[in-house]
């Protein structure tokens, strides 16, 4: 099978999902069956397709043309290929969470929810490997409309509201900014694919953009792709987690916000280019606002009580960091940035991961509840420390590495205000993540203290963990974060070639 | 036989329905009426579609009535962009059609069956003869039948204000045909002919007498108060909200983009865009007229609380898409003019539709008695959803493409603040489009939303064909764009 063939079986396996989903919509355990069985190939075919990419293989598939001089075309490159691998790994692993945790909560309309799931996935891969502007954008915006389903998933006043905030944020930056830029950025080069070393140098050496102008349609793209929850957009991040929780694990840590920092590290790469970006310094000032969104996140985080929306300003600052890669636009940032794309979604699904486990299991929404519980979930727990340290930064978390290339980009940039803004973000993340799980450990539980049961007994006689269904995802993707760690150097090899400049 | 048949196809294009409709009315009979009324549909549709096709492959068809050779006679004369313009029309009739007996049943009374079919098709010949005509006086003819008969198809509706509606949108109507008619009078004194290929070779344009600008600006605004061009739309409000449910389906979807089909033709073909937007300033003036009346038109979408007067005030706001596009007067921009034309024919066509099958089953098109009917009716509110999208242009839908195509043409033309104004505007339609879904799905049922039932299948079905065609128009656009495109090349090769 060549590697041509395998991206449009990469597309069509989650449309087959989705038909199959529906089809069985009636007997769950095919359903359920069927869309694990489909995310299980998927990860083979992007995995073997990954090889011959890591390798310097360039597939492309061309669908057609949708309009004269757009087309809907793919090709595949090692930041997409590395956006591809972690989107569909952690499907497999998210789709038997969200079986466990589905039924466990015996959630109504678990059909639409696997097949919107489904949607969303396609839509991260046609992503992932969109050869164009234009079919970014497609697949973009049906990402959009297929996870508002999934947010508003239990149809009350809440995810109503939630739901309006996310499509409406998602919606109107991506028409008013996204859209107007693409076509921006056509009438400049003529052309909207991704090409190594951008396609705008000749517009800008012809000066048929001046340096505002330029760093205007920076903007354009960083603020129009909504998903990537730079501030002052990023309201749509917290409002969505009125979602059931698998659907914020995957897409709100993994396939929704990760599309947007892909979309943005792919559009500074492939459509301005390094080079053009370093030497005239136009998203110089969108790293600031990176900067910003970063810190400011982190110090909202540790206000909020409700773990999940603490996870929610964990994310938007995490983003930032990638953003800010991409911004910089050094070799170093862009491969941190790239990098920060894995590690951190492997992370943070954990994290969500856990949240839902102790949700299900103690039903807690607020930190200040869960004191204690960690004698009860020492798996969940343990796997929220090790997840926590990876985001944070901390060896041997996988999110060291990243950090680490991030932090030299600044350097090398002598941007060291902004060094400042990663050192002191990491700070804030030990101090909103990590009493998380101290806490569980080592105090005793607050509700009940003079409980005889508690003191008696083996540990393990005391576990209350959530079904297997969601425990073992979670141990899974935790080992993950730390096997991250000793696979940096892989992920670094593999990321190098979109930093060259093409000779 | 075949031959002699389709060498009179544009005659019969419009004989057809014209005999059909007194038919009609001698049956006397509501179902045989419908059954006349339908297989005629059909055949028009079948008509136009083979007469577009000859166009694409031969060029113009032209027909000369009677054998009186033009300009002693009538010339009807069919290019690809009237080709595709009829296509859609009679398709949408026809689809109509298909849908409307349950609903007509339900919101007209039996008595008058009979004659709501013949004048529905008075109404289709009116437009589709505005379409294939090549004589100026002929379209005048022409549009005053299909004016006429869905002034008669408006007072139709159940409510007491639906006559007072169709008053309102006659008295305007005619004033616009008025207008079109001294404009006609004036150019026929000018030029001593009503063939519009001949008018448009002798019309003296730069250095001409004052009459040949008087005749230009009548026919402008005649035909801006039929487009229904803010802030000339104040007549389309009303008749759309208080019209029988499968008139207004039939009459958002294709009237007023058939006198759009006329405003291009004469600014096209007889002012000529050169004159038109180069020395006369109509391109600047459109522009503004469209971008306000979009926004201001959006707005008031957003504040009503009647779901078809909402749709309503959105018909005006894509007007002023139409006319954005044709003011640019590029290639591009006027198929984006074009496309659109057809794409909202589709997405407003399938909304009133789906307005159509709420209101058979929940008796109202009020947003408050809609609350909660996505329960119930999930396959109806889908619909909705979808159409709605189409609407906001998301890709994937018919919306999207022209949307995108009006966006290029605005760059070509290097106005980036049109564009971006543009999509400022598309933002308001996700809030009067979302308000619905919302009310829709999340609302707490009202009593008539909980004991509804889904909307039956034979109305179900055409409604689904049509935001069905939104989707697939919005993949798959050789037909759709590509043919608009070569119908705006053709429309622009012809002028210097």
């Amino acid at each position: 099978m060549s590697p041509d063939h395998m991206i449009w079986i990469s597309l069509a396996l989650p449309i087959l999902a989705v038909g199959l989903i529906v089809f069985f919509g009636k007997t769950p355990d095919l359903r359920d069956g069927s869309s694990g069985t489909i995310a299980g190939l998927l990860f083979i075919v992007t995995a073997s397709l990954s090889i011959g990419v890591f390798a310097g293989e360039r597939p492309e598939w061309n669908l057609g043309e949708m309009l004269p001089g757009f087309e809907i075309a793919f090709r595949v490159e090692p930041l997409g290929m590395l956006f591809a691998l972690v989107a569909s790994g952690l499907w497999i692993l998210t789709t038997a969470y969200a079986i466990g945790y589905m039924r466990g909560h015996h959630e109504k309309q678990q059909t639409r929810f696997f097949a919107c799931f489904a949607i969303a996935i396609f839509a991260a891969l046609a992503a992932a490997f969109s050869a164009n502007l234009f079919t970014l954008f497609i697949a973009y915006e049906v990402m959009t409309i297929s996870t508002y389903p999934l947010v508003t998933h239990h149809g009350t006043e809440e995810a109503k509201r939630g739901g309006r905030i996310y499509l409406g944020i998602l919606l109107s930056t991506s028409i008013a900014f996204f859209m107007l830029a693409i076509v921006w950025t056509w009438s400049l080069a003529g052309t909207v694919d991704f090409k190594l070393g951008g396609i705008l140098a000749d517009a800008v050496a012809e000066n048929r953009i001046s340096q505002t102008g330029l760093a205007v349609l920076v903007g354009l793209f960083a603020f129009g792709i909504g998903k990537a929850a730079l501030m002052p957009f990023h309201r749509w991040l917290p409002a969505a987690m009125v979602a059931p929780t698998p659907v914020s694990a995957l897409l709100h840590a993994v396939a929704v916000v990760k599309v947007g920092v892909f979309s943005v590290m792919k559009v500074c790469v492939y459509i301005f280019g390094l080079e053009l970006l370093r030497e005239t310094g136009v998203s110089l000032y969108l790293a600031y606002v990176a900067g910003f969104t970063l810190v400011v996140a982190s110090l909202v985080a540790m206000t909020k009580d409700n773990l999940k929306a603490r996870l929610a300003y964990s994310t938007i600052g995490q983003l930032a960091y990638i953003t800010l890669g991409a911004m910089l636009a050094t070799p170093n940032s862009v491969i941190g940035g790239g990098m920060h794309i894995a590690m951190h979604a492997v992370g943070k699904i954990t994290l969500f991961f856990c949240a839902g486990a102790i949700y299900v299991a103690a039903h807690k929404k607020n930190i200040s509840e869960m004191e204690g519980l960690g004698r009860k979930m020492p798996l969940t727990f343990a796997a929220f420390l090790i997840a926590s340290v990876s985001i944070i930064g901390l060896p041997p978390g996988g999110g060291a590495w990243s950090k680490w290339f991030l932090a030299v980009g600044t350097v090398e940039t002598h941007q060291y205000l902004l060094t400042a803004a990663l050192m002191v973000s990491s700070l804030l993340n030990i101090a909103y993540l990590i009493p998380i799980p101290m806490r569980a450990f080592m105090k005793p539980k607050s509700d009940t203290p003079d409980d005889p049961s508690q003191e008696t007994g083996s540990w393990l006689a005391n576990m209350q963990e959530a079904p297997m269904m969601c425990v073992v995802p979670l141990c899974v993707t935790a080992i993950g974060s730390v096997v991250l760690f000793f696979a940096a150097e892989w992920i670094y090899q593999a990321l190098l070639p979109i930093t060259m400049t093409p000779s | 036989m075949i031959d002699a048949i389709f060498a009179h196809l544009p005659i019969l294009l419009i004989v057809m329905p014209l005999v059909a409709a007194p038919c009609c009315v001698l049956t006397g009979n509501g179902r045989a009426a419908y059954a006349l009324a339908l297989v005629v549909s059909l055949l028009t549709f079948a008509c136009s579609i083979t007469l577009l096709e000859e166009t694409l492959v031969h060029g113009v068809v032209r027909y000369e009535l009677g054998d009186w050779s033009p300009p002693y006679g009538i010339e009807y004369r069919v290019d690809i962009f009237s080709g595709f313009v009829m296509s859609f029309v009679s398709g949408i009739g026809a689809i109509v059609l298909v849908y409307a007996p349950l609903s007509v049943r339900d919101e007209i009374s039996e008595s008058k069956h009979y004659l709501f079919y013949a004048t529905y098709l008075l109404c289709m010949t009116g437009l589709l003869g505005m379409c294939v005509t090549g004589d100026l006086f002929n379209v005048f003819v022409f549009l005053e039948i299909s004016s006429l008969s869905s002034y008669a198809l408006i007072s139709l509706g159940r409510t007491r204000r639906a006559p007072l509606a169709a008053f309102q949108y006659l008295i305007l109507g005619s004033i616009g045909a008025t207008f079109i008619l001294i404009g006609i009078g004036l150019l026929y004194q000018m030029t001593g002919t009503l063939n519009m290929g001949d008018i448009a070779a002798r019309v003296p344009h730069e250095h001409g007498p004052r009459t040949v600008l008087v005749a230009f600006a009548f026919l402008t605004v005649g035909l801006c108060v039929k487009m229904a061009v803010f802030p000339l739309h104040t007549w389309l409000p009303n008749a759309y909200t208080y019209a029988p449910s499968v008139v207004t389906c039939f009459i958002a979807a294709t009237a007023t983009k058939v006198s759009v089909y006329a405003f291009v033709r004469i600014i096209f073909e007889i002012i000529t865009p050169g004159f038109a937007f180069d020395v006369l300033p109509l391109d600047t003036e459109l522009m503004l007229f469209s971008l306000v009346g979009i926004f201001i038109a959006s707005i008031a979408a957003i504040y009503q609380d009647n779901v078809k007067r909402l749709l309503a005030y959105s018909s005006v706001a894509q007007i002023g898409y139409m006319l954005l596009g044709i003011s640019m007067a590029t290639p591009t921009g006027l198929s984006a003019g074009i496309v659109h034309m057809f794409n909202h024919a589709l997405i407003k066509g399938g909304l009133f539709m789906v307005a159509g099958c709420f209101a058979l089953r929940l008796g109202s098109v009020q947003l408050s008695d809609w609350k909660g009917a996505g329960r119930t009716m999930p396959l109806t509110s889908l619909a909705w959803a979808i159409g709605g999208l189409g609407l906001i242009g998301v890709p994937l839908t018919a919306g999207f493409i022209s949307k995108w195509l009006l966006l290029t043409s605005a760059f070509e033309a290097g106005r980036w603040p049109v564009a971006a104004l543009m999509l400022l505007s598309s933002l308001l339609a996700v809030v009067y489009i979302w308000r619905v879904v919302e009310t829709l799905f999340f609302a707490e049922p009202s009593e008539a939303a909980a004991n509804a039932t889904e909307a039956p299948l034979r109305m179900l079905i055409p409604t689904y064909v049509l935001i069905g065609a939104t989707l697939v128009f919005g993949v798959w656009t050789s037909y759709s764009a590509g043919i608009a495109r070569q119908a705006a090349i053709a429309l622009l090769g012809g002028t210097p």
